[in-house]
């Protein structure tokens, strides 16, 4: 069992909490991951590692609720524990001193993006970071990037902070401005990833992308996360989560991650949680 | 008295009640039917079945106490060479192996040896399971990675040798294979938990959500144990590698029966796992996990099942049982028949799979007649799910994470005999070092890597 030893609250439906799991922690990297079942009927769901910390043995993450079980793992309060949780899963990010780096969140991936933010820095680049989200309420960890970065950008769909408009925007502009980038991490939905992998294809900027598909097991054993990459099946588990976005066909990804909406809704309902 | 020719038949579901539900299909033998099969067993001094055997079960002297009605001295002698007798007396490729050799099949079915040891094991159990005392501890400490079938029965053995073991395991539930690989109706999990129950009796611990070469590196734990034995199975599917296998419909059997069996999605949305079936599912290979796919597909409603295989009847790999009751059960078998590719509609959802028909050609190195493809017969047919069973590989995750283990072509990793690989102290076994064979092959390795565990402990200055 895995204790909830602290809980915030940091949009109406996005979360964080920090989870004791002292194994995991003492391993964890950025980039990585942790698979989670909340109890015997429960579903094991990958979530990206958002921070650690290893003297305290904990694990954070933040998620978005979307389906059954990131609503019941959101209900769950301090001191409640988690049946399973096993990590760190995947590959970490490849982190060395690239010179300018982008790093570009957009609404719950900006949670992942933070350790990497924080490790690039660390390595010694110059960090630029683009924060985006749909409005005000759900951007996150803004201080927390901050400190790490050394220019940050934010933009909300609405306006409500920062500019209006997407992240590519901003992108673009700084692509405009001359701005010399080496590497660009971009972390978030699946179509904020391939509007940015686009825009950097033309420019040639290498561009890793951390991706989240349906698993089960998440050791490599089931196949479920398979992405085709370069045209290659790779398994999101244990060859990722990130790859070279210039790679990943985003079409085939989008399609496999709807794989069950309907069963995702026919769990809400039945378990009487509201959609 | 002249011997009865045939084995004494076991009671089972019927085909029609069996595929609405999830339930073990044979029922076992009653303690009567079993002394009248055991009186069957002609004693035979060479005892060409124990040869058989991969884990040296001594098969006459159980039988000889069934005979007798002596059921508990029968179960101590089934006990001291197996930990999980009734898995095997449920899984076993009995036919290939202990009753393969039976001295009876010259003059018809050989002693129902499998059978005989299910219903000792199920006895046993209801009974309630005696602990045997563990030999004086050794103070040795011993890693097993993976609780599966060649981890567990390694672990159990190594506990009874006297040596304090820990099993560590990726997974929330042990027992591998056994748990998310072979469906309910073949191998009810409770027997599986209740196996693994006796090995924990024995001193063993489990623990679980450790992934092994990422929680916990295979190097920590050579600075840990005294000696360590990986058994992490062929975890990796195998795939077609034709057009249209990423579409929505399309699963490797790993995926699929993991869902179903350990996940226990057919109990969706009671279990929040979920699985889609569609009417009419199609399982490519012929083998026992082909099988237990386009019999699970039955199960969870699918309204036919097929099977397509490139070979004949002949060369299907299944135990002839699997194939019985799935051809009872009503699934289609499509033989020399191979995919060439998936075809899905414009949202991306699979709708039908194009096939080629196959002729056998000259025999290749498996010594199995070459399936060659007839040209210009390619024809398609409507799916709503593909169910990938044409193999798995060694599970990459050890072998690519641990410098100096010498790793096979097939990424398996290479040991001898006895499961000694090329680091001291490091022992593998069963499906990882053999590529994906059968669950009593495993407990075999594990058996032999136990043994030679204990050699290497004994001689291993403190």
């Amino acid at each position: 069992m895995y204790e909830i030893l602290e809980k915030k609250i940091l949009s109406e439906n996005v979360k964080l909490i920090k989870v004791k799991a002292p194994l995991v922690a003492r391993k964890a990297k950025a980039g990585q991951f942790i698979i989670l079942r909340i109890d015997e009927k429960g579903e094991r769901i990958p979530l990206t590692i958002a921070d650690y910390n290893r003297e305290k043995g904990t694990i954070t993450i933040i998620f978005m609720e979307v389906g059954k079980t990131t609503k019941q793992l959101g209900k769950l309060k301090v001191g409640d524990s988690i049946l399973n949780f096993a990590g760190p899963l995947g590959q970490p990010s490849e982190i060395e001193k690239f010179g300018n780096v982008v790093c570009i969140g957009g609404g719950v991936g900006i949670a992942p993006l933070y350790p990497i933010v924080r490790e690039l820095k660390r390595a010694g680049n110059y960090v630029i970071s683009i924060l985006g989200a749909r409005n005000e309420k759900l951007l996150m960890l803004e201080k927390e990037i901050q400190e790490f970065s050394d220019e940050l950008h934010i933009c909300t769909d609405d306006g409500s902070k920062g500019t209006k408009g997407f992240v590519s925007n901003i992108l673009q502009n700084l692509v405009d401005d001359g701005k010399k980038i080496d590497i660009v991490w971009a972390i978030g939905p699946v179509i904020m990833m391939k509007v940015v992998v686009d825009l950097t294809k033309k420019y040639d900027i290498k561009t890793i992308v951390s991706l989240n598909p349906i698993m089960v097991d998440g050791t490599g054993m089931c196949g479920g996360c398979r992405v085709s990459v370069g045209g290659e099946n790779k398994f999101a588990c244990v060859d990722g989560p990130e790859f070279d976005g210039h790679k990943v066909d985003f079409n085939n990804l989008l399609l496999r991650n709807r794989r069950f909406v309907c069963e995702e809704d026919e769990a809400c309902k039945c378990a009487g949680v509201e959609l | 008295m002249a011997v009865k020719k045939t084995k004494h038949k076991m009671p089972e579901q019927k085909p029609e009640e069996r595929i609405k539900n999830f339930n073990e299909v044979p029922y076992g033998y009653d303690a009567e039917t079993a002394i009248e099969e055991a009186k069957r067993c002609l004693q035979c001094k060479n005892r060409p079945c124990v040869k058989g055997c991969p884990v040296e079960i001594d098969i006459p002297d159980f039988i000889k106490h069934i005979a007798e009605g002596d059921f508990d001295k029968a179960v101590e002698v089934l006990k001291t060479k197996t930990n999980l007798p009734a898995v095997c007396g449920r899984v076993c490729p009995y036919e290939n192996q202990c009753e393969g050799e039976c001295t009876l099949l010259k003059i018809g079915e050989p002693v129902a040896i499998g059978r005989l040891e299910r219903f000792l094991a199920d006895y046993e159990r209801k009974r309630g399971v005696k602990i045997p005392k563990n030999a004086k501890s050794t103070g040795k400490k011993v890693a097993v990675v993976g609780a599966g079938p060649a981890g567990l029965t390694c672990a159990g053995d190594l506990a009874k040798m006297g040596h304090d073991v820990t099993v560590f395991e990726a997974l929330h539930d042990p027992g591998g294979v056994l748990m998310y690989g072979i469906p309910e109706f073949r191998l009810p999990k409770e027997i599986v938990k209740a196996e693994v129950n006796y090995i924990e009796k024995l001193g063993v611990e489990i623990n679980y959500d450790i992934v092994v070469g990422k929680t916990i590196t295979v190097d920590e734990l050579i600075g840990e144990y005294d000696a360590v034995f990986i058994g992490t199975g062929a975890g990796l599917p195998r795939w077609l590698k034709i057009p249209g296998e990423n579409l929505d419909g399309v699963y490797s059997a790993n995926e699929f029966l993991t869902r179903v069996n350990m996940m226990k999605a057919y109990r969706f949305p009671e279990y929040d796992t979920p699985i889609k079936i569609g009417k009419i599912v199609a399982t490519f290979g012929a083998g026992n996990v082909a099988m237990d796919c386009a019999r699970t597909s039955l199960r969870l409603g699918a309204e036919k099942s097929y099977i397509i295989y490139r070979r004949s009847e002949k060369e299907m790999p299944a135990r002839a049982e699997e194939i019985e009751h799935a051809k009872e059960e009503g699934v289609n078998f499509k033989l020399l028949t191979n995919p060439v590719k998936f075809i899905g509609d414009e949202k991306g959802i699979l709708k039908e799979v194009e096939c080629i028909n196959m002729e056998l050609g000259e025999p290749d190195e498996s010594g199995r007649r070459r399936p060659v493809p007839i040209e210009r017969s390619n024809f398609k047919i409507k799916i709503d799910t593909a169910l990938v069973a044409i193999g798995q590989s060694p599970n990459p995750l050890i072998p690519k994470s641990v410098k100096g283990l010498k790793i096979g072509k097939w990424g398996n990793i290479e040991t001898d005999e006895d499961g000694r690989t090329s680091l001291p102290g490091v022992f593998a076994g069963g499906d990882i070092a053999t590529g994906a064979a059968t669950v009593i092959l495993a407990m075999g390795a594990g058996k032999r890597a136990a043994k030679a565990i204990n050699e290497y402990l004994k001689s291993k200055k403190n």
